[in-house]
């Protein structure tokens, strides 16, 4: 029954269907109770993940579970979890108590998990588009907003465009190996000092759609308008699950199918990496709306994520996963304290919103500042060990250079967070902000402060679990 | 190594006893009224640090000055997978910096009791500053000095930043970026080093194991780091306005351990493990130290602001150290550690008496002083013993490191020594300057009449801090005992592997 493998994905699915029917039985009245369903399901699939003891593949080879893909699906469960959190209040408070949100929430997570274990370029691209999918509706959820209906609008037409691309070149190369598999692509390409031309042609185009999913330079340009378009909860559920999805699934088709193929991709995101690193770094200090900012943080990230993916091997595909591990957690932060501050019942998006924070919100600017230290990689925060680890696997690997330009660009980079900084503590309060933020925000916000201190005292926690699940994708 | 090891680890509790002095604040003070919770913290802080003094004086317990490794040393491991490893040690070097920090820091609590507001805040960061320090001179692992290193970066840039001047963010951001741009070029360095080296131990990486090729490059990026931090002109453009706008604590602490962590860096970085290629630079440094001493000594004569101008003599009294580490001998290593500590105390003194001024009349223009001798004879003293010791009067504590490190100097490079001597009648000249127009001169501004003298609290500041200064400057062996044993087989090692290529 190598089927059980799949276990937290069926369930899941069928989970959602069941909600789904109950959700529209019920109608919106039932969106709270949806929303502690969706959570309970999450954790459930979350338990069933961690329970997993066998690895191996199913459904004729489509599916793979490994060290990797448990790794990564259990930090996207977290994820879906937490953005779950934050989005309560939020949607109670837009008039977006509708009933799909927590169901589309959960499709979304069940394309993710399976964009991880996909070992088949159209399990791919099923389990792409179903994230997808997902997450084109929850762009535009709050549908009498203008500026939210543009973003799903853009990111509908966009992420065509990029599925499009993706499967232009999936079907170079299956039309050049015969197969689909990873397995066999792995072999096909193995050894090939001079791979054919329309190879070629066909991994650019799988790149390149693939870096518009991660939204990494130069297919950046959908993230800050969707960014700030979305509805704040939405905005942090993109920041941290589908992104890191996608640089999962990245990583596995670079390091596993197209490993014959290093050289020629190696290319393609060392351009990536470098391009988005700087880009992320300079656009980011001349925005004022604290999502864009965010946006280009996140593309400045990817671009520090993907140094680890260039530096390949064990190390770096470990740096990589402990990168992601705390960034994610990080941006949940961020957005869990935006979520947090209301002026008027609208969530804060402009930086200057934040002017005076530490005055009338004490703890949230301590949480928000650790957050910006974290993301600009100060010691002994967590952000600096992502980096310390993705920097030493570059320089491991030769790519000297490249660690250079990252640790120049994260210090550009670092300007902007402590702008936000200069906000909250040296500047003076505007207009009030609404007093009482919900509990559970705050909480959340807090304990991921916290996490962000703490890591520096049992780093191996993680540097462990995610060396056992870099070492899963070689063999 | 040492009979007498301690029963418990003495330096990670020095390290982080101000942590929880700081968490201790952060529970205690929260839900109280403003009042209430401000002299709560300032209690917390004041107690904490004076523990951490008492817990300081027992490593000269437990310390044998004539061994020259590393003693007290901690070792556990931390991050197993990458050979990481929480490992601390101190030497004759690294103990006389703990020294700084655990003394300074109680005394910057107590000057920073005038500050009114966000006192929690104050004291907390003040607190975690010191941990910052201290767990940076005792770091052995490369790791966990970075961490350290760079740390010491956030409660600075808030110290400024929150509590600082007019032009306290401009100078806050400038502090910050500068020193992180130094820092991060360095980490690539450490990366290569620990990559070289197999282990991020830094005691595993002393001596000359690098390929010169590699050293040249490693040397520079450490250097970009620690001539920011000493700092070396021309890399000192961020220090002026950093003390300018700083509180008077923040200056303290930023003159008197922050900057010392460039030369620590120094010391322990270049010169013990890229011996071959300091040996190399050695000329560029003392050409840099002595455009350094001349430059800013000059620059200061002309200030008008008197933090600036205390500032500016740090750049050049710093300049002093480097001419002594890189002079490459005893007496200039020797000098150049003396320097740094008898300017830890100075330079610290001196700013907390620009802060006892600033207090009663909130101006730094040293034009609108004068004739202070009249009205405030007591702290025209005080101002006075420190004035002497920057500089460099026989007797106090500035002479001997001075005198140390140009005879360093001048076995190094006579040219060099000679600029040296040049800079020590400059910075008398300044010095000199500044105390006729505070002191002298007739007293007929109304308000700098109406000044109190100083008070209770100022006197516990500086009582601690003239008996240091005139215990060292009259019993200077007191010192050097301690770090001679380390000195010396810092200096063997570095002659023999630096001068052993051609």
């Amino acid at each position: 029954m190598m089927a059980m493998l799949a276990t937290p994905e069926i369930f899941l699915a069928l989970s959602g269907l069941i909600l789904l029917v109950g959700g529209v039985f019920k109608g919106d009245a039932a969106t709270p109770k949806l929303f502690v369903l969706t959570g309970l399901v999450l954790a459930a699939a979350l338990v069933l993940l961690a329970s997993q003891a066998n690895y191996g593949t199913a459904f004729h080879g489509m599916f793979i579970a490994d060290g990797f893909s448990r790794f990564v699906k259990i930090i996207l469960l977290v994820a879906a979890i937490l953005s779950l959190i934050l989005a309560w209040p939020y949607v109670a408070r837009h008039a977006m108590q509708r009933f799909e949100y927590p169901i589309l929430i959960l499709f979304a997570t069940v394309g993710m998990l399976l964009m991880v274990s996909a070992n088949n370029l159209m399990a791919l691209y099923v389990g792409l588009e179903l994230q997808s999918l997902a997450l084109y509706v929850l762009a535009s959820f709050r549908r009498d907003h203008a500026a939210s209906s543009e973003a799903g609008l853009k990111y509908f037409v966009l992420g065509a465009l990029s599925s499009g691309m993706l499967l232009y070149g999936i079907s170079l190369l299956y039309g050049y190996t015969g197969s689909l598999g990873f397995e066999t692509l792995r072999q096909a390409f193995a050894g090939q000092t001079q791979p054919a031309l329309g190879v070629i042609f066909g991994l650019v185009f799988v790149c390149a759609g693939l870096i518009f999913k991660v939204s990494a330079v130069p297919f950046h340009m959908w993230t800050p308008d969707v960014y700030q378009g979305a509805p704040t909860p939405v905005t942090a559920f993109f920041a941290a699950g589908p992104k890191l999805a996608a640089l999962a699934l990245l990583t596995r088709v670079m390091i596993q199918p197209l490993e014959g193929l290093t050289p020629q991709w190696t290319q393609i995101l060392l351009f990536a990496a470098v391009a988005s690193m700087l880009l992320g770094a300079l656009a980011g200090l001349a925005q004022g709306n604290l999502k864009r900012l965010m946006a280009y943080s996140s593309i400045a990230n990817v671009g520090f994520a993907l140094v680890g993916l260039v530096a390949g091997g064990e190390a770096g595909v470990q740096a990589l996963l402990i990168y992601l591990a705390i960034y994610f957690l990080n941006t949940l932060g961020i957005f869990a304290v935006m979520v947090a501050l209301r002026r008027n019942g609208e969530a804060v998006e402009q930086i200057s919103d934040l002017s005076g924070l530490s005055k009338t919100h004490p703890m949230l600017a301590l949480a928000m500042v650790t957050f910006m230290f974290s993301l600009a990689g100060v010691p002994p925060l967590a952000g600096f060990f992502g980096k310390y680890f993705v920097f030493l696997a570059a320089v491991k690997a030769g790519y000297v250079a490249l660690a250079i330009i990252g640790v120049l660009a994260s210090t550009v980079a670092a300007y902007y967070y402590l702008r936000l900084i200069k906000m909250m503590y040296f500047d003076e309060a505007t207009a009030p902000l609404d007093a009482v933020p919900e509990r559970t925000v705050t909480v959340t916000a807090g304990l991921a402060a916290l996490a962000m201190v703490l890591f520096v005292f049992y780093p191996s926690f993680l540097t462990d679990s995610a060396l056992v699940a870099a070492k899963s994708l070689f063999y | 190594m040492n009979s007498m090891m301690p029963s418990f680890p003495l330096l990670s509790t020095i390290t982080f006893l101000p942590l929880i002095g700081a968490l201790l604040i952060l529970l205690v003070a929260r839900g109280r009224d403003e009042a209430q919770s401000a002299t709560l913290s300032r209690q917390i802080a004041l107690w904490t640090a004076l523990g951490n003094l008492v817990l300081m004086l027992a490593l000269f317990a437990y310390y044998d000055p004539a061994i020259a490794g590393f003693q007290l040393t901690e070792r556990y491991n931390w991050i197993p997978g990458f050979d990481i490893v929480y490992h601390k040690g101190i030497d004759g070097i690294s103990l006389w910096f703990v020294v700084l920090a655990a003394l300074l820091t109680p005394i910057c609590i107590l000057s920073a009791f005038t500050i009114g507001k966000r006192v929690k805040e104050f004291m907390i960061a003040l607190l975690v500053l010191e941990a910052m320090m201290i767990g940076m001179f005792t770091a052995l692992d490369f790791v966990l000095f970075y961490l350290f290193f760079e740390g010491v970066l956030i409660p600075m840039f808030l110290i400024v930043g929150i509590w600082g001047g007019s032009g306290r963010i401009y100078a806050a951001y400038k502090f910050f970026l500068y020193t992180f741009l130094g820092s991060v070029l360095m980490l690539v360095a450490i990366f290569a080093m620990v990559l070289q080296a197999g282990t991020t131990d830094m005691t595993a990486m002393l001596g000359n194991q690098f390929p010169k090729e590699m050293a040249i490059w490693l040397w520079l990026a450490f250097f970009a780091s620690f001539a920011v931090k000493t700092p070396m002109w021309p890399f000192h453009t961020w220090l002026p306005y950093a003390h300018v706008e700083a509180p008077t604590s923040g200056s303290v602490i930023l003159a008197g351990v922050l900057l010392k962590m460039g030369g620590y860096g120094f010391i322990r970085v270049c010169i013990q493990m890229l011996p071959e290629a300091s040996h190399l630079f050695a000329p560029l440094v003392l050409t840099l130290s002595c455009i350094a001493i001349i430059y800013t000594s000059l620059v200061a004569l002309a200030q008008s602001d008197m933090k600036k101008l205390i500032a500016y003599s740090s750049v050049a009294h710093m300049g002093f150290v480097t001419l002594g580490i890189f002079s490459g001998n005893q007496q200039g290593l020797d000098g150049a550690m003396l320097v740094m500590i008898s300017h830890g105390f100075v330079s610290a003194a001196l700013f907390l008496c620009v802060g006892v001024v600033y207090d009663r009349l909130h101006t730094r223009e040293i034009a609108r002083y004068g004739g202070m001798a009249t009205n405030m004879p007591h702290y025209a003293f005080v101002f006075m013993i420190f004035m002497l010791a920057s500089v460099g009067l026989p007797g106090t504590s500035g002479f001997v490191g001075e005198f140390l490190s140009m005879q360093g100097a001048f076995q190094a490079s006579t040219a060099a020594a000679t600029v040296a001597a040049l800079g020590v009648i400059l910075g008398a000249a300044y010095m000199l300057y500044l105390y006729r127009r505070l002191f002298y001169g007739a007293l007929d501004k109304a308000d700098v009449r109406a000044m109190p003298d100083l008070n209770i609290r100022e006197y516990l500041m500086f009582v601690p801090l003239i008996a240091l200064v005139l215990w060292m400057g009259l019993q200077p062996n007191g010192i050097r005992d301690y770090i001679k044993a380390t000195t010396t087989a810092i200096v063997t090692d570095y002659q023999t592997m630096g001068r052993a290529a051609p």
